[in-house]
Order: C-alpha cells, then structure tokens, then sequence
C-alpha cells in the first residue's frame, strides 16, 4: 500500500452534506480524537513504567476512524468496539479515567480487573465489549440489529474490525446472515494495512469492501485519516440501515502506525510507508482543516489540545488512585442471576441534540428515521 | 397431564414459552415450514410466523452470535444445531462469547442451544456424539440433558427463563422411544437439582440421558438393589444429591454415552473420591462409550457404545463386590 494507492480510494468518499456538522461538532471531532491520542500515549506511558500488567496496544493514526464512526451514532444505537477505537469508547462517554484504571487492571476500569486493555464494553453507554478472536464481535453486532428489526426500533449496531478479520470464515458468516436478513448493521473495516505482521496481499486477493456487493448490500470505501470523510459515510450508512435498506460496509483505508503490540518494532513495515502516512496524520491534518477551512483560531485548536491534555492527566492521577481490585470476587460473577437491558450511550453530535435527554431519545430516533 | 413422547413435550415446552413470552423465539438450520430435521418445530413456522421461527443459513456461529446478540439487546433466543455434533463449528461464539460475557463485564446472555445429541442409529462420527462434557471446560456455561418427557419439556422451559447461556442435549434415541406423563400448560424443572429415578439399598446408578433408562431396566432385575440417579443437570451439578445416594448404598457406577476421558464421569467419581470416600465399600465404576469416534457399521457402533447388556453386567459385578 502506497500513499497513491490510498488516494485513489479518497475519490469514492461519500460527499459531505456541510450543514450535517456544527463548528462545535468539529470542535467536538477534534477534541475526541486528541482525547484519544493523549490516553493512549500517557498509558503507554504507563505500560513502560511498568504499571501495565500484560501488554499494550493503541490505535495510533486510527483516531478518525473510531471517532468520525461512532459520532454518527443515535444514544440507542449499539456498539461493539475494538482495540483500536478508544476513540468511540469516549464519544460513547466512557471516561480516560476508566480506561487507564482497565490497562492498569484496578478496580476502577471498566471490567474492575476482569479483563484487560480495550477488551471492555461500558454496558451503561450501550456497548459490549470485544472478545479477541476477530471478527467475532460482527456476529454479535448481527444479533443485536436482528433484535432491533424483530421489533420493528429504528435503531442500528455497529461494529469494527481490522483487515485480518476479513480473511476469518466467520466474516463470512456475518457477512452473509446481515445480508440474508437485511439487518441495520454497519460495519467499519479499518483497512490499517497489516495484521500483526501480514500484509493485505497475504490476507486477500479482492479488496473486502468490493466483496459487499457480493453479500448484497452497499460497500464504501472512504480515507481513514478523514475523521469528516468517515463521519459521512458512517452517517449515510446508518440512515440506511435505519429506513431498513440493510448492511453496510465501510472500508476506512489507514495505516497502523505503531506495532501491533507494544512489544511490536514492527521492522516488518518500510520506514517510508510509515513517513508517508506520517505526513497524513489525521489529528493534525483536522486541526488544519478547521482552521484553514472552518474558520478556527489558530488559539482554539491549541485551547482544545491544552484542555484535552490537562484532563488526560488529571484522570491518570485519578485512575492510579484506583486500588487493585480485592482478589475474592475472582470467583464469582459466572452466572447472572437476571438479565438487566444495556444503557444509552452519549451521542455527542448535535444531529441528536434533540435526543440528548431520557425519555425523549426514542422518539426522536423515530423522528429522524421518519 | 398428558401423555406425550420425548420429542413432542420439547416441541410443548418451546411452544408453551413460545406462547407465554414474545421475546423467545427460534432460530437454526431448516427449522421453519419445513419443521427441522426431527421436527421439533412442526407448525411453528405457522403459529409464530417465520420471524421467531427463523430459517438461518449453514453457519453455525452466526447462529449462536446472532443469538447472542439478541439476548443481550432482550430476546429469548432457542438455537436449534442441526446436530449435537455441529457446536463445533459454532463453538467459538458459544464459549469465548456468550460464556464469559457475564464474568467479564456482566452481561447476561440468556441463550438456549438445543443439541440433538447421541447415536445408536448407525449416524456415524459425526451425527452421533455426546459432546457435554466440552461444555463444561467453559465456565459461564449451564449444561442439562433431560431423560424423560416432562424433564425435557420443563428444563427446557427452565433453560429460557434463565439468564445463562444453557447447552440443552436432547439424545434422539429418545426422541420418539421415551413416552411419559407431562404437565399440560407451564411446567418447569429446576436446573441443578438431579432426580431419584428409582430406589434402592445397595447400589446407585448415576447416569443421565440415554443412561437413565438402561440404569432403570438394570434395576427392574434387581428388585430393591439399585437406587438410579438421574441427574438431569451436569452444570451446576447436584452434589448433595450425589453424594446422598452414595452414602446410603455405598456402590457406585457411573453410566453416560458419551467417551470416557475426562467425562461427567469423571468429574462425579472425582466427587464422590474427595466428598464420600469413608461411604465406598467397592471401587468407582464407569460404564461409557469407549474413547473413540463412533463407527458406522452396526457391530462397530454396538462395540463402541454401552449397551444394556454391559449395564447389567456392571450392576451384578458390583453388587458380588
């Protein structure tokens, strides 16, 4: 993958209805992407301190993705987030307290120590947390929606997933079973060029978002590194599936520019793949954009990162006060003693300002649906 | 009460929760006009419409994911696997999902996985296995395997209401050849309590399935000798139950049809090992089917499986001990 070839895609990008996006909407874009970058470089930090038990990973040069995706998304949609999309765990409202506390296995993480890194799904914020065989969060995310549509709700699940997953036969299966059924189901294929150590051409010889029209439903393909470019595709993707037109697949073309792990040099990768990507960082590619395009002060894009940065920190402070979890409940918790419906999650774009607030959620997704 | 077989009171009970409870609803392979492959759901398609009674393409773990999914945004889904055997092909769905969820972030999943189980029929390696005991290597998972008409039509009732994934093997060798007494209306059987399926002083039979009912012809030879447990669930066990019976008659056999390593079996003997060893007057014996894949051929399959024969003549050597 050169950088060419991630340009010829961008031509396929759905075009932007301006008046869909507020300038505090894209001052919200920006921040939640920043907010992302900074947890997650303060807890690599943190894993090389060693407070981290285990390992580390981060979506670095992905924040667009998970951010611009999920802002598209009505309080009772649902989610399933992967491990590279920390950026739609916080537009949800979970906070960088708890995400820190979860790498750093206290108690006051997300799981309470249950499980590690972002294998977590805030259910009060509508969200069910990954599991690390991929992509098996798609076939959940199709349960889900296949609830909503039994029940005739104008609401949708989302979920993610890398290039690897595509090569897994329960791709397939999802794919195929949100096809059958016509569920309202988005998938956002975060094409980040290698997973783990395998490149695209070891993975597949068709371009998985070309492999949508073959499911029977509509497969777009948009830049990554565009938060407004995923936020538009993602956004068409679930009116669709909300009016009841079905799946969609959005292929986001980025690039994973750290290993896979923190334990990953990845010198697998060519150094001048990573400086051409480099030159397209999405954060700061946005930050241009507002003030070049949207008429930002230079002083309040740097007043966003200086409040973003100062928060970050005083949630670290707040997530190592959080004491390791008491090891007696280890052993309880394997069975649920009654089941209890997930919560809403926050739907920061004023598309759902409307809806912002309890019982008037429903009706207003019924209202945009109508 | 009415008189029903096997398969019909599973047909009874998921068409009683069917009716009671709008949120259950059924989905797997071939299940809705055409009524499944043993006809579980005969009529469904028809009373429910094929909404809840959801013809699924081949594909196992979009069955249980799909479910899963559902369960958690409020359904009562009931997965039909064609055969017991093909959970392997939605095994990761069921134990790395819908098993840990709860544990690791307290997700209730409160699915049913109906699993026509069992051989004897010469269905060959892979439409005749007994593969309960995978499921109890996941924890999060419950695991009942009714032997009679009214036990399966109420644990199947109990395995929707409950919040748990639940693993529900019905043996198919008594799907039509087991006929009973079943409570017409709502009727459920606890999960975790296992059954006294006949009395007896001097030796006890645990068994379960397609055990129960060659632990009960044992002992009809033996007039008050044998006492059969029937244990109904496997996970949660019930152990004071178990070890009751132990103390009371001193003699174990430990009968199932599925292989040996590692089985139920095992996990009781090792029970009743640690909980009972001062009660035991003769070793623990298992009766099982031998550590292989089912063969074919009738004279294979008959080796390889347990036979009422080799029940009986465990029961004797015991009760000589």
């Amino acid at each position: 993958m050169t950088l060419s070839d991630a340009s010829a895609v961008m031509g396929a990008a759905v075009p932007l209805d301006p008046a869909l996006l507020t300038r505090a909407d894209r001052a919200e874009l920006l921040r939640y992407m920043t907010m992302m970058r900074t947890a997650e470089e303060r807890a690599l930090s943190l894993y090389k301190q060693g407070k981290v038990p285990g390992s580390f990973y981060d979506g670095r040069g992905q924040e667009a993705i998970s951010v611009g995706a999920a802002f598209a998304l009505s309080p009772r949609d649902r989610l399933c987030i992967l491990h590279r999309d920390l950026g739609a765990h916080f537009v949800r409202g979970v906070t960088p307290d708890r995400y820190l506390a979860n790498y750093m296995g206290r108690a006051g993480g997300v799981t309470g120590g249950r499980d590690g890194n972002l294998h977590f799904g805030a259910r009060e914020l509508g969200c069910v947390g990954m599991v690390s065989m991929l992509p098996d969060m798609a076939l959940v995310a199709n349960g889900m929606a296949l609830a909503m549509k039994m029940r005739g709700e104008p609401r949708v699940a989302l979920t993610f997933f890398g290039d690897g997953s595509t090569a897994n036969g329960q791709w397939h299966e999802a794919m195929n079973f949100a096809g059958v059924q016509r569920l309202p189901v988005v998938f956002v294929l975060e094409n980040n060029h290698y997973a783990y150590s395998t490149p695209n051409e070891l993975e597949f010889v068709v371009d998985p978002a070309r492999r949508a029209e073959g499911y029977g439903f509509a497969g777009a393909e948009v830049d990554g590194n565009d938060v407004e470019a995923v936020f538009a595709a993602v956004h068409e993707a679930v009116e669709r599936a909300r009016a009841g037109g079905g799946p969609t697949l959005v292929e986001c073309q980025t690039m994973r520019m750290h290993g896979h792990g923190a334990h990953d040099d990845m010198g697998y990768v060519p150094p001048e793949l990573l400086a051409e990507w480099e030159a397209r960082d999405p954060i700061q590619l946005y930050a241009a954009r507002l003030i070049e395009e949207f008429g930002f002060a230079a002083e309040e894009v740097e007043r966003i990162d200086a409040e973003v940065t100062a928060y970050v920190a005083a949630c670290a402070e707040r997530a190592l006060a959080s004491p390791l979890p008491e090891p007696g409940p280890a052993l309880e918790g394997v069975f649920a003693d009654r089941w209890e419906p997930l919560g809403d999650g926050a739907a920061p774009w004023s598309g759902w300002a409307e809806a912002s607030a309890g019982a008037a959620v429903g009706a207003a997704v019924e209202r945009r649906a109508a | 009460m009415a008189e029903m077989t096997y398969l019909e009171a599973i047909s009874d009970g998921l068409r009683t929760e069917m009716r009671r409870d709008e949120s259950v609803f059924c989905l797997g392979e071939d299940i809705g006009h055409f009524g499944g492959a043993f006809k579980v759901t005969a009529g469904f398609a028809e009373e429910f419409g094929p909404e809840r009674v959801l013809d699924t393409p081949l594909a196992e773990n979009a069955i249980v994911g799909a479910a899963t999914g559902a369960a958690i945004e409020g359904m009562r889904p009931v997965c039909e696997m064609q055969f017991a055997d093909f959970i392997a092909c939605g095994f990761d769905q069921l134990v790395n999902v819908a098993a840990k969820l709860h544990y690791r972030q307290g997700q209730a999943v409160p699915i049913v996985v109906r699993l026509p189980s069992g051989g004897g029929f010469s269905g060959g390696p892979f439409h005749s296995q007994n593969p309960e005991a995978w499921f109890l290597q996941a924890p999060g998972l419950k695991v009942v395997a009714p032997a009679t008409a009214a036990d399966a039509k109420g644990l199947l009732a109990s395995a929707i209401r409950d919040p748990n994934p639940v693993c529900f093997l019905e043996h198919k060798g008594l799907y039509r050849h087991v006929r009973g007494e079943v409570p017409e209306g709502e009727h459920t059987v606890p999960i975790g309590e296992a059954r006294v399926a006949r009395e007896g002083g001097e030796l006890t039979v645990i068994a379960y399935g397609s055990a129960v009912p060659a632990a009960l012809a044992a002992g009809e030879e033996r007039g008050e000798d044998i006492e059969v447990i029937d244990l109904r669930s496997l996970w949660p066990l019930d152990r004071e139950a178990i070890l009751a019976s132990v103390r009371k008659t001193g003699k174990v056999l430990i009968a199932h049809e599925a292989t040996r390593a590692c089985g139920v079996g095992a996990e009781v003997a090792a029970l009743i090992g640690a909980e009972a060893f001062e009660d035991l007057d003769a070793p623990i014996r298992r009766l099982t089917a031998a550590d292989v894949p089912i063969p074919f051929s009738p004279p294979l399959e008959q080796a390889v499986l347990p036979q009422l024969e080799d029940m009986k003549e465990a029961c004797r050597e015991l009760l000589a001990y």
